[in-house]
């Protein structure tokens, strides 16, 4: 078992900061000299797994992140541009068809210039509360106009939701629950059944779960360490999913497990497997029961859990193949006000914007996204997709199953739209000095990390 | 009496929800009924759509499916021959070992017309080649299949830390058919082992009111 280089990885995909708010800052580098002397700035206040958590809660940590294009125009060599995967090349936007992200959730419909070829990085900036990332932008701005060669294509301003009791999104349901136990990390959560898998699935450089440490982006040090993530932004239709509730239940409670049989857990968070007819808030806040259970064994036919429920369709457990090649670590949070309970659509826009992190977007992300999610024939379903995540259009249907027969809901409405995405490199600390860094600098660099390694 | 009737009704009532079941999942209905032949272009495929390795090949009256071929490196070719003799004995030994795959059939081939022998895996299955082309490289692996088309021409050296690379030997060595036929049209084999099983379960239900 390899041990992980909590001082060289970034934070980001291994411990959260104490935020509950955040701003995205997505950009773009005019010259290479001041994209270099940007990143150089900001290295210092790079979180890194080792250092975030360690410290007082008041401490700012940021994390940076770089599209393909992002990297040629910090001046990466055509050679080791060259060695990074053809899925990271193209982008997400140039995929967005393979990923069934089509119709309205197209690019063409995309917000933030994130479909644009000029989006270099994103910054995220972490802050306690509101008032603090306030603070982080004006400083951020400041700094961009010190350096001038770096414009902020776009941006988006995160913060939780009430009730802060627990992180949820707009739908009301309770988020956070799973998070893949890492071989060599301590866990937070215990998950009953599962075994750990290995760091190689998350981070470049380690060895995965196929026993190898995969072939990398070269040189070792700008990929070691390192991660991929893709980035969504989901508008999240809040009167369309009310409404829908509304029509398919006639009390409150039956209004509540229409929403917990399309994800798989009760808003609360307690899962369906285990809770099949009543809500128990309790179990869900239990990070050693909330996890405890699987399908094949425990809920086969869907009863509890249907088989086309978000959270069934995102982790399939013992009745998928090769589960342990599929899992991803999920980030994000909300952003937009909350729509109050009995309050009418207002058109704002709100939702939630994820990461998903993984070593192999095309294995891992990419499979989740065309098959898991938008394949309408997933689990022999026949016309489902995804009711949160996939491409809906009013035209797939949505499978409850029920002894005798079955429920089945024709014409699921769209109760999101992805409003944007892309895919970013999320490099260890070393890779983002050696990215900062003039050519010859980074030779020696290089020499400097393989003797490192090889000692 | 009565309860006897009953249960008769009870179970034929039960067959008609799981046949409509099964109709319904297969597409159209009766779609099954009647055998189709399906001529595809040179292409593989009607119209492109692109999975995440390549164009996507649509499904046809017999499923889904591919031909690998492959050029045999020199003296290899017991080293595949054997290989037979192993899949029958993992089969024995797990009958469930191919599940994953999702197959109707699998025909190994080796063969010579006048350059050199040659190697072809076709099989017949129910999930789509580039959809599941990874967790069927896992399961290559786990299997050892994976050493047959290592004494084939083209293998990459690096097979074991390079997936994409393997991805890429496939797809490059897969030739689409130009004519498939299907005597029970796009039926999934857990949709015939079903059948079977509701069939079998009739009969014994039958005879259990003698």
């Amino acid at each position: 078992m390899d041990n992980l280089e909590t001082n060289d990885l970034q934070h980001f995909l291994l411990a959260r900061t104490p935020a509950l708010a955040a701003r995205y800052e997505f950009l773009t580098f005019r010259e290479v000299a001041a994209g270099r002397a940007w990143l150089s700035g900001l290295i210092d206040k790079v979180g890194t797994a080792s250092s975030v958590g360690a410290h007082s809660p008041d401490a700012r940590w940021v994390t940076l992140a770089f599209t393909w294009n992002g990297l040629r125009a910090l001046g990466l060599d055509d050679d080791s541009l060259a060695t990074f995967p053809d899925e990271f090349k193209q982008g997400m936007a140039a995929r967005a068809e393979i990923l069934g992200i089509t119709g309205a959730n197209h690019p063409d419909h995309w917000l933030g210039n994130l479909a644009s070829p000029q989006l270099h990085a994103i910054a995220i900036l972490f802050a306690r509360d509101v008032p603090e990332r306030e603070r982080c932008r004006t400083e951020h701005a400041r700094y961009l106009d010190q350096i001038d060669g770096v414009d902020v294509l776009s941006s988006l301003d995160l913060e939780a939701i009430p009730p802060f009791t627990y992180p949820h999104e707009h739908f009301g349901y309770r988020d956070r629950l799973s998070h893949p136990l890492i071989e060599g990390v301590d866990p937070g959560a215990i998950c009953g059944w599962e075994k750990p898998t290995k760091a190689g699935e998350f981070f470049i450089g380690y060895i995965d779960e196929s026993g190898y440490i995969p072939v990398a982006p070269q040189p070792d040090i700008l990929s070691r360490n390192g991660s991929y993530i893709a980035y969504l932004r989901m508008e999240e239709h809040v009167g369309v999913f009310r409404d829908f509730l509304r029509r398919n239940g006639n009390s409150i409670e039956e209004q509540e497990l229409v929403a917990a049989k399309l994800m798989g857990r009760w808003r609360s968070g307690a899962p369906l497997t285990l809770c099949p007819d009543k809500d128990n808030p309790e179990l869900a806040a239990d990070s050693k029961r909330t996890n405890d259970f699987n399908y094949g064994k425990m809920d086969p036919y869907g009863y509890g859990c249907p088989v086309g429920s978000h959270m069934r369709r995102m982790n399939p457990r013992d009745t998928a193949e090769s589960m342990e090649r599929h899992k991803m670590i999920r980030r994000g949070g909300t952003y937009g006000p909350a729509l109050p309970e009995g309050v009418p659509d207002d058109g704002i826009e709100r939702g939630i914007a994820a990461f998903v992190g993984c070593a192999s977007l095309v294995r891992q992300f990419e499979f989740a996204m065309a098959v898991w999610t938008n394949d309408p024939n997933f689990k022999g379903l026949g016309n489902e997709r995804d009711p949160f995540v996939g491409t809906q259009d009013g035209t797939f249907d949505y499978t409850i199953p029920k002894r005798p027969i079955k429920k089945k809901i024709k014409g699921l409405p769209a109760f999101t739209t992805i409003r944007g995405g892309a895919y970013f490199f999320l490099p260890g600390i070393r890779a983002l000095r050696y990215l900062a860094s003039g050519p010859q600098t980074r030779t020696s660099l290089q020499n400097e990390g393989e003797l490192q390694w090889h000692n | 009496m009565e309860r006897r009737l009953a249960v008769v009704a009870q179970g034929l009532a039960l067959a008609r929800i799981s046949l409509t079941n099964f109709k319904e999942n297969n597409m159209a209905e009766n779609i099954w009924e009647h055998p189709v032949a399906m001529a595809i272009p040179k292409e593989g495929y009607f119209k492109l759509e692109q999975g995440r390795y390549g164009p996507v090949y649509p499904q046809t009256p017999a499923c889904y499916g591919f031909s690998v071929v492959g050029k045999v490196k020199p003296g290899r070719e017991q080293a595949i021959r054997d290989y037979g003799k192993n899949i029958e004995d993992a089969v024995k030994g797990a009958p469930d070992v191919l599940a994953p795959l999702k197959l109707h059939y699998l025909r190994w081939v080796l063969f010579d017309v006048g350059s050199g022998l040659h190697f072809m895996y076709q099989g017949i299955f129910d999930t789509d080649f580039d959809k599941y082309l990874e967790d069927a490289i896992a399961l290559f692996i786990e299997t050892g299949i994976t050493t047959v088309f290592t004494n084939l021409e083209g293998w990459p050296e690096d097979w074991k830390t390079n997936i994409p690379a393997v991805v890429k030997f496939f797809r490059e060595h897969q030739f689409p058919s130009f004519l498939e036929y299907g005597e029970y049209p796009y039926v999934s084999a857990d949709e015939i082992k079903k059948a079977l099983k509701v069939k079998a379960a009739l009969s014994n239900m039958l005879d259990q009111m003698q």
